[in-house]
Formats: structure tokens, sequence, C-alpha cells
């Protein structure tokens, strides 16, 4: 039975992202990491608590949450 | 028109009854003399059928207030005179090349800049025709007396929801100030024409796309079509495009959806033309004394005539070219520099010469002022 | 969490503003506040003017209007007032309101008409490559201010406010939270309700005045906004460039349109006209 919320990640969709950074930069968890010629890397999307900060702050309508797939 | 009733109006109170017969439910303008009483009359007239009127800040807002509310499905209307004119020709443009159906009432004075408020002039013509940046359609129609003005009135409403376009209404002082006898319609026997609505569905309107007559069903902002109005350049479907052959078609489509029609749209008066030498191209309340000096001269044995366009664009080039064809001179009277002399010499050619009258200082023409026009020419 | 997408013409995507800009920020608020209100897609029109953020309306999935520089309020308030039961949501930029449209932001304030305007004010004239503007700081370089610009800017709150705007709030694009909570207010009210929401422009006005990317446009955000309440705890010599967000004003006072009906009604039950 589960006792907690799903576990959620931030998922980029690389169209759209214009690599502002600005998730990266004021993720509370630190789950992104930028790169330079391509979208962040979701380097800990197990650090990740589904506030939801990314999904307000990104301009670009880019990120967004989807649920981690079960191991 | 059937039977009515008789009223001694005002040109410009036969403007508001004319546009209330249309179905004006709309009006923002600012005060400017000499068309404030359209205003004043609207402000009174609207709210008692449930129309709206709203005095705005400033011309300029008036104008784009008509857009407004003529994209929430409202019959929409301003009124103003030169300097007015002239700030609106931004959002002028605006409405021509968005297909807004709206009404713009200039009752032209003395120019330019602040000139003589209180006195006429038609020194705004061309202005109708090319006053604001770029490329447009032009409509307009301009009557010589009070009943006229209730008769075209109707007409720029009715041409304006036909076409998607604006229609300026132009008056000169004289006109809308002077007062005559009009029968008025019954309420009711006015033919109305509106703006074709969209038969298909939301998911399947084009809101640019012309039909068959080049004009674009209007769907009204509210009605379930949610759609893209811009003045930046635009393809069929409402969105900004570089793209230079969606800009040419469209830009092709707007003129030839006025011009297909122009004969159907062509008002044009002519008196004693058949044999006439020298023909008289008078319009607006110019047309009065120039028809009372064609009667006087055909009285004293010349073969004088006049052409009396009430729609002044599109310019009844071939109109006036067939009229005047036997004619030796033409001459134009107008209370301006010789703004339609020039349209006329256009469609005549160089073979018949054109002579300008022109009256600059706030007054009308004289019945012999003209007759001495035909007997010097 | 809302499913925005609905609300937006994706086909359009990816939008016309650079990397960092925060007015992707600002329309997405504008859009959650829309869903948070529970607008009518169908009864809602989006009115905007000329500039960056008057792009906007293209991308929005409403009744959208994109008009002539500084005219949005006058052609937004022939709207409202031929169908007043429409929302009516204005659009604008800081140069687009408070310059060539300032008659009519005064005029709309002033009339009370329920219109809900949010003003992406980014200090610049961004669409035109980064010429001052009426909001632009004093002494802040622009391509028309090459030796600092001397103009005081306006405050856009306060002028809204003695004009008679019945709601007036200014938050940022980093405090989105804020903002989404008072665009959602200002939909929700009657009269007219204006949001003053910062955004950065960092292709001209950051990089001309060296103030980073947008990342660090919006950390100066966070680092300079206070509370009205904090605000007058520093002393006036202290405050440098440091702004109040929040709510800034509200009052009940009676809505243009709805006083025109009273008219209409009036006159309809064989009332006088006066």
């Amino acid at each position: 039975m589960r006792l907690s919320k799903p576990k959620k990640h931030p998922v980029i969709d690389e169209r759209l992202c214009k690599k502002c950074n600005i998730c990266v930069t004021f993720c509370p968890k630190k789950v992104l990491d930028a790169r330079t010629s391509s979208a962040p890397a979701v380097a800990r999307p197990e650090d990740c608590n589904a506030c939801e900060l990314c999904i307000l702050r990104c301009p670009d309508f880019a990120i967004d949450l989807e649920e981690a797939k079960e191991r | 028109m059937s039977q009515g009733r008789v009223r001694l109006l005002q040109g410009n109170e036969a403007c508001v009854e004319g546009a209330l017969a249309a179905g004006l439910r709309f009006f923002a303008g600012y005060p400017i003399t000499p068309s404030t009483e359209i205003a004043e009359l609207l402000s009174e007239r609207l709210p008692r059928i449930g129309g709206k009127f709203i005095q705005m800040e400033d011309e300029i807002a008036s104008m784009g207030a008509v857009i407004g509310a003529s994209l929430a499905g409202l019959k929409a209307m301003t009124a103003t005179s030169g300097p007015g004119f002239s700030l609106k020709q931004e959002n002028l443009g605006y409405a021509a090349y968005c297909e807004i159906p709206c009404v713009v009432v200039n009752v032209q004075r003395v120019g330019p800049s602040t000139g003589m408020p209180t006195s006429p002039a038609s020194a705004d013509m061309q202005q109708a025709r090319w006053g604001s940046h770029g490329d447009r359609p032009a409509v307009s129609f301009m009557p010589s007396s009070v009943g006229e003005t209730f008769d075209l009135a109707v007409m720029s409403f009715n041409v304006s929801e036909q076409l998607r376009t604006p229609v300026v209404f132009l008056l000169d002082e004289v006109v809308g100030h002077m007062r005559e006898s009009v029968t008025l319609p019954e309420p009711g026997s006015v033919k109305v024409v509106d703006r074709k609505k969209p038969t298909v569905p939301p998911d399947k309107y084009i809101p640019f796309a012309g039909e068959a007559d080049l004009v674009p069903p209007m769907a009204s902002f509210g009605d379930g079509y949610r759609y893209h109005v811009t003045g930046l350049t635009h393809n069929e479907r409402g969105f900004p495009t570089q793209d230079a052959k969606v800009a040419t078609r469209i830009m092709f489509r707007l003129m030839e959806k006025v011009l297909r029609v122009r004969k159907q749209i062509t008002f044009v008066d002519y008196h004693h033309v058949e044999d006439a030498e020298i023909v008289v191209f008078s319009y607006g309340s110019m047309a009065r004394p120039s028809l009372r000096a064609v009667r006087d001269a055909r009285e004293q044995g010349l073969r004088a005539g006049m052409i009396r366009p009430a729609t002044i664009w599109p310019f009844p080039a071939e109109e006036v070219r067939r009229a005047a064809r036997n004619a030796r001179a033409i001459i134009c009277p107008e209370m301006n520099m010789g703004q339609m002399a020039l349209e006329v010499e256009r469609a005549v050619g160089p073979g018949t010469p054109v002579l300008r009258l022109p009256k600059v200082g706030g007054e009308l023409h004289t019945p012999s002022e003209i007759l001495e026009a035909i007997k010097g020419a | 969490m809302p499913d925005i997408w609905k609300y937006i013409r994706k086909e359009n995507l990816p939008h016309i503003w650079c990397a960092g800009c925060g007015h992707g920020i600002v329309m997405g608020a504008v859009i959650r506040a829309i869903d948070r209100a529970g607008l009518d897609q169908d009864k809602t029109v989006v009115v905007s003017g000329i500039g960056c953020s008057s792009r906007a309306p293209g991308y929005l999935d409403f009744n959208t209007l994109h008009t002539t520089h500084g005219r949005a309020l006058a052609f937004a308030t022939g709207i409202k007032l031929a169908r007043p039961e429409l929302n009516v949501v204005v659009i604008t930029g800081d140069g687009d309101l408070a310059a060539i449209g300032g008659n009519h932001f005064i005029h709309a304030c002033r009339r009370n008409i329920g219109i809900t305007t949010v003003c992406f004010n980014n200090s610049i004239y961004g669409m035109t490559s980064g010429q001052y503007s009426p909001m632009t700081p004093k002494q802040k370089l622009a391509s028309t201010a090459p030796y600092g610009n001397i103009d005081r800017a306006f405050d856009l709150c306060e002028l809204a406010k003695a004009s008679g705007a019945t709601y007036v709030a200014r938050s940022t694009t980093y405090h989105t939270t804020m903002l989404i909570n008072q665009v959602t207010k200002g939909l929700k009210r009657q009269g007219f309700s204006f949001i003053e929401a910062l955004s950065q422009c960092p292709t001209y006005y950051g990089r001309r005045n060296r103030l980073g990317a947008g990342a660090a446009m919006m950390e100066w955000y966070r680092d300079n906004a206070l509370t009205a309440q904090a605000y007058t705890k520093i002393a006036p010599e202290e405050r440098g460039e440091k702004f109040v967000i929040g709510d800034l004003y509200a009052a009940d006072e009676p809505e243009y349109t709805q006083e025109y009906q009273k008219i209409i009604d009036r006159l309809a039950g064989g009332g006088a006209a006066g």
C-alpha cells in the first residue's frame, strides 16, 4: 500500500526550451544541471519534491512533471 | 420607401436617424464642431433602445472603441471633423485591414489644422481615400441634402456590413447644419444588411478567408469562435506572417472585394448632360448652387449640365468619363484646392480641360459664381 | 496542477521572446489566474497593444485582439461596454501603457470599467531593441540614453490608484505565486484592476546595464522586492533600488458598464432621463 505521493520528476521539451536555466537556478532541491548546448539535465530526479516552481517559472512552457516509472 | 413621417431635420440629425434605422447600437466619439450634434443626439437616443454611447477621452480612443464594439457584434459609429479625422487614421487603417465593419462620419470644416470650426469646406476628400498609411480599400459617400443624408447613412452601414470594411461618410458643415424637410420612412421599412456570420463550427472557421464574394464571414467575440485579430500583416487564419505571397493575396482580396461591387455602390446623378458642352462636376452642398447655375445657364441658352456623385470612393471614373464625353470643358467647384478635380482629370484624360473653382475661405459657392465660370469656359 | 494547455495555441509555440525573458512567466501566470478564476474561455477576450508583451494574445486560445500601439484599453473599453458579460483582459507593456497609452490608461482607471490590465513592465522598449521607456530608472543606460537616463520613472501603481483604479497590485516574475493570486483577484473583481508585473529583459535592459541573464535578473527581484510594511521601516536614504510588491490598493466603487446599464434600465422602465 502506498504511504506517500507517487514520485515525480521534471521532463523538459527540448523543442520549446530556450536554455535560460531559470529552472536550474531556482530549483530548491537542485534537481537540474545546466548544459551548454541543450536543455538542462534532470540530474537528480529522486530529489524532486514536486514543488512545481520550475513549471511556474519556466518562460517557455517547456518543463512539466511526470510520475516516475516504477522500477 | 413607404409613406412615412415628415420632419424638419438638421443634416446631423438625419445622419443619426439613418444610422439608427440601419441598426446602429454603439457610438463612441469626442465633441468637435460641426459634428457634435451627432454625439449629443446619440447620447440621448441610444440608451433608450438598449444601445451604448460613450464619450471617449479623444478621437483615437473613439475609433478604437468603435472597432472593439464591432468585434463584439454591435454596429458601431463615430463622428468627427478634420482634426479628429486626422487623429483616427491609424485605427481607421487597422479597421480596413482587419475588415471591421464601422462608419466614420466626417463633417468637414475649413482646415488645415484648427481652421474655421464653424465654416464649411470639402477639403478632406483625398484624406478619406489615402489618410492612413499603407494601402487599403476605401468607400465613401457624400450627400447633398438632408434627406439624402438619411439615405446615405443607411447605405454606409449596409455597405460596411456587406463588405466588412469601414465606410467614411462625408458631410460638409453646410449639409450637416442646415435644416430641410424630410419624409422619414416607417420604422422597420428600411432595408438593413447585416454582416455574414459563419455557418461552420469554430474549428473550421477561417476568419480572413473570403467566400465567393471575397468577404469572410465575421464571428463576434464571445460567440464561441475564438480567433485572433491583429494589425500585423496576417494570414487567412489571422496570425502574423512574413510570407510575401500570403500578404499579397490578402491585399489584393481586400481591394477586389470592394471593386467587384463598384457598380452596385456607385450612385451618381446627372442633370442635362446628354448634350452638355460644359459639364459641372459637383458634390456635397456645392451641388446645390451648381444645379441652380446649370439651370440658369440653360435658360440663357447655354448647353450646361451637371454630374453629381454621391459615391466619392471608389471614384466613379467610368461614369464621369461617359457623362462628359461630349463636353469641351468640365468645371469643378470645390471647397478645397481641387482635390476631386484631380480625379476628374485622371478620368477624362488630357483631351478635356478641367477648370477648378476653389472656395477655401469657409464659404459655399454662389450660383452666379458658377454661372460666370460656365460662361467663361 | 491545472491543465493550462487548453488555453494555449500550442501550434504557435515556441514564442518569439528571448531566452530568459520574463514575459513567458507572466503570460503563464495570467493563464493560471484565468483558470483559477473559473472564467469561460469563450467569454474571455484578451486585448493587447504593441510591444514584446503585446505578442502574448497570439499564443492564447481566447478571443484575442492585438491592436495599435498604446490603444489596447480603448479597444477593450468598446468591447466591454458593448458586451459587459465578457471578461476583458488587457496585456500591455511599460511603453505601450505609460508612454503612448498614458491617456487611455488614466481614463480607463477613472471610469473604473471592468477590465483587468496586466502590465508586463521590463523598464525598456524591447521590441524596437532597447530604447528607454517611462519606466526606465534614472541613470540606467538604453540605446537612446547612451549617457544615462535623465528621465524619472512613473510609479504606475500610484498613477493607477490616483486615476481611480479600484484594485492595484505589483509583483514580479520571481514572485510567481503572488502574481497568479493578484491577477486572479483582479479577474474576480468588478471594476478596473491593475497589476504591474516586473519582468526581466535580459537582452537589452539587462545586457546594457550589466544585470546578467534572466535568472540573475530574477534574483535581483527576489533581493530588492519588499512588502509595503517592510519598505516603510527602511529610512528613505537607505532604500536605494528597493521596491514594493503586494496588494497595494483595493476599493469598492461602481463599475462603469453597470452604471450605464442603470440608465438603460431606468429609461426602459419609463423613468426620466435624469
